[in-house]
């Protein structure tokens, strides 16, 4: 298992599968992920739509819909607890205080009828047990710790008269309310025009230094994840296949499909210009569960071997990969 | 810069968009969309047109076309103005000049049959009949890299990328000289964005066509385009070559806007300075007086809101609007 920068693990998932039963056909989403997080660590979830990133998070706080979803089988511990396990009281309590979550789209997630004061003082009165004044000071506060103008006199503006960027402010200050052990970030920034994202990921940046808490910060996109992970997992077709630590990752990734990644990205920072290595077909619609290698069909180094799918291989420090192909040194990886 | 290396001559292009209140419609305001904007695109190139939403980029992108009709100013194409032709004459005007919209989902009559919605183009225009329609459909399945055999099908049965493909062989449909490409990858996931901008690119070479890529993504945008305009607010505050662009970024705005693209590169990204832009972009129903840009600028003076910032060539082929550059 992962040792997480060393760090005692504060989140530990192990083998998650998680399938939805639709209409058309079982949907394979998460196909046995492990991972752990350590405590004030950041992890960056990487892997274009459809890859399972998001169905992971959402599985271990059992915030999926079932039906038509199911969590097949694995085990999701926080501290000494099961997550998977609890009953719904006891799992909203976590959600709610120990573990909080901001999603992509604010207008979505906040309640447009209620005024933002309502919206933040309301974790801090369930869960914190403060009173109606305590929970106006606290939130004031909040409102100001995440850049929010003049904030006492927003507290009865209603979601709409904020913009984009302040409304994802007003998430976060929410999700900070009961001082969470883990954010979990689901795509936070990718509505946001780039100066208000790179408002919020630095706002982010400093509330984790500040505060301390773990983030797992779940996107598609791998600049951000540059800036703000330490260590990052890339996803495809609900396998984890490839883990290391950010730097690592980025020097030497080893599995074709993260090599792919990042050579299809264009750099605001590169001068010159080069064709971009685009990657061949489509991501694969999960109705099957994939036999083999699940990126075997658009891998320009699959061989015989990618009939068998490949586990997740220590090939450096922390660095782990699903390939049965060293693409670094061009030649059969050494397993058993 | 001789006339006949131009394809398209935009001068002072407004569009406002009217604010209507009451009972009776009456016009309390108007949306300052575009507000003059000034540029040239030469034969062959890709000129990028960036800037964040509801700066206005789409817009000024159909306004050109004449998909809306110009509050003011002038659109040469090819030498024509296109601003106050009739209709019959800017429909034969249309076929030089298409577009690639950003969402391959809308964008595409879900009742259409991939063959029909790529033929429409030639038999509205009368380019094809009888079997020569189907050939030619076939032959540009082919050119954007889809099998032939996808004409009988219906848009649902593809993926965005696929889609897109399928709007850009629609576009193609007419020969033409120029296509604006709004935001044409921005709803695709990574790994097929740089599939369509491959074959964009190679469509380029093929055909010679010119683009204007409207886009938000500064790191596409430099990738594809040979000169580069920034918008806000309705405005153009820089336009230049890419290559000075990047490297001397002289109007505050750019310079935020650079700082604020991450950089997949986790040692650089997590050294880099930033500058953090304050605030967000004001209405463009009341832009601000003076430089539309000073209410977020870090270094903006008094003269700022005083006095609009002319559009002035610092250098050769270097135009900026900032009283500072």
């Amino acid at each position: 298992m992962t040792s997480s920068n060393g760090r005692p693990p504060i989140l530990r998932v192990e083998d998650l599968v998680t399938r939805f039963y639709t209409p058309e056909g079982v949907v394979h989403a998460v196909n046995g992920v492990s991972f752990e997080l350590g405590e004030g660590e950041t992890l960056g979830i990487v892997g274009e739509s459809g890859c399972g990133k998001s169905v992971t998070v959402l599985s271990t706080l059992q915030l999926i819909p079932r039906p038509p979803g199911k969590i097949e089988s694995g085990r999701a511990w926080f501290h000494d607890k099961d997550l998977l396990e609890m009953g719904s009281e006891e799992i909203r309590h976590i959600r709610g205080s120990q573990i909080a979550m901001v999603f992509q789209d604010p207008m979505t997630s906040l309640n447009p009828v209620l005024t933002v004061e309502r919206q933040v003082a309301e974790p801090l009165i369930i869960h914190m047990g403060m009173t109606k004044h305590q929970a106006h000071d606290r939130t004031i506060e909040l409102l100001q710790l995440v850049g929010i103008p003049e904030a006492e006199k927003r507290l009865a503006d209603y979601p709409h008269q904020f913009s984009g960027g302040m409304r994802q402010r007003v998430m976060i200050a929410m999700s900070l309310a009961c001082n969470p052990q883990i954010l979990i970030a689901d795509e936070p920034t990718t509505a946001l025009d780039v100066t208000i994202q790179a408002q919020i990921v630095d706002l982010v940046k400093r509330l984790r230094d500040e505060i301390g808490m773990a983030i797992i910060w779940i996107t598609h996109d791998l600049g951000v994840v540059a800036r703000l992970a330490q260590r990052v997992i890339v996803m495809y077709a609900g396998y984890i296949i490839e883990e290391a630590p950010v730097r690592e990752l980025y020097a030497s990734p080893s599995h074709p499909y993260t090599l792919g990644l990042i050579g299809s990205l264009p750099r605001v920072d590169a001068d010159q210009r080069q064709r971009l290595t685009a990657i061949r077909g489509v991501p694969p619609l999960l109705y099957q569960k994939p036999v083999g290698c699940p990126f075997a069909v658009r891998c320009n180094y699959a061989f015989e071997r990618c009939k068998e799918n490949p586990p997740l291989m220590l090939v450096g420090t922390e660095h782990r990969v699903a390939c049965w192909w060293n693409v670094l040194e061009g030649r059969e990886r050494n397993v058993r | 810069m001789s006339d006949d290396q131009v394809l398209l001559k935009v001068d002072g292009l407004v569009k406002h968009f009217p604010v209507l209140r009451g009972v009776f419609q009456r016009q309390v305001g108007a949306v300052h969309a575009v507000d003059g904007i000034t540029f040239e695109i030469r034969r062959g190139e890709t000129f990028g047109l960036v800037g964040e939403s509801g700066c206005g980029k789409s817009t000024a992108g159909r306004t050109i076309l004449q998909l809306y009709r110009p509050t003011a100013g002038q659109v040469t194409f090819d030498g024509v103005n296109l601003v106050g032709l009739s209709r019959e004459e800017l429909r034969k005007m249309r076929r030089r000049m298409q577009m690639i919209f950003q969402d391959p989902y809308a964008s595409l009559n879900p009742r259409m049959t991939v063959a029909d919605i790529i033929s429409e183009p030639l038999i509205v225009h009368g380019v094809t009949r009888g079997d020569e329609t189907m050939e030619r459909v076939n032959e540009l399945l082919e050119v954007v890299r889809l099998s032939s055999s996808f004409g009988a099908r219906y848009p649902h049965e593809f993926s965005g990328g696929q889609r897109q493909r399928i709007g850009i062989a629609r576009a193609l449909a007419l020969n033409p000289d120029l296509i604006v490409c709004d935001e044409p990858i921005s709803a695709l996931d990574v790994s097929i964005q740089a599939q369509v901008i491959n074959l964009l690119e190679d469509l380029q070479q093929d055909f010679g066509l010119t683009y204007l890529f409207i886009a938000h993504d500064l790191s596409m945008v430099r990738h594809i385009s040979k000169r580069v305009a920034v918008m806000y607010l309705g405005i153009l505050v820089e336009l230049t070559s890419v290559k000075e662009l990047y490297a001397h970024p002289l109007h505050p705005y750019t310079q935020a806007l650079l700082s604020a693209v991450p950089v997949p590169d986790p040692v650089i990204e997590q050294s880099r300075q930033r500058i953090i832009l304050v605030g967000d972009v004001p209405s463009p129903v009341n832009p601000p007086s003076g430089c539309r840009f000073r209410t977020r600028c870090p270094i903006a003076i008094e003269k700022c809101a005083i006095e609009v910032p002319e559009w002035r060539e610092i250098t050769p082929d270097h135009w900026v609007a900032c009283h500072l550059a």
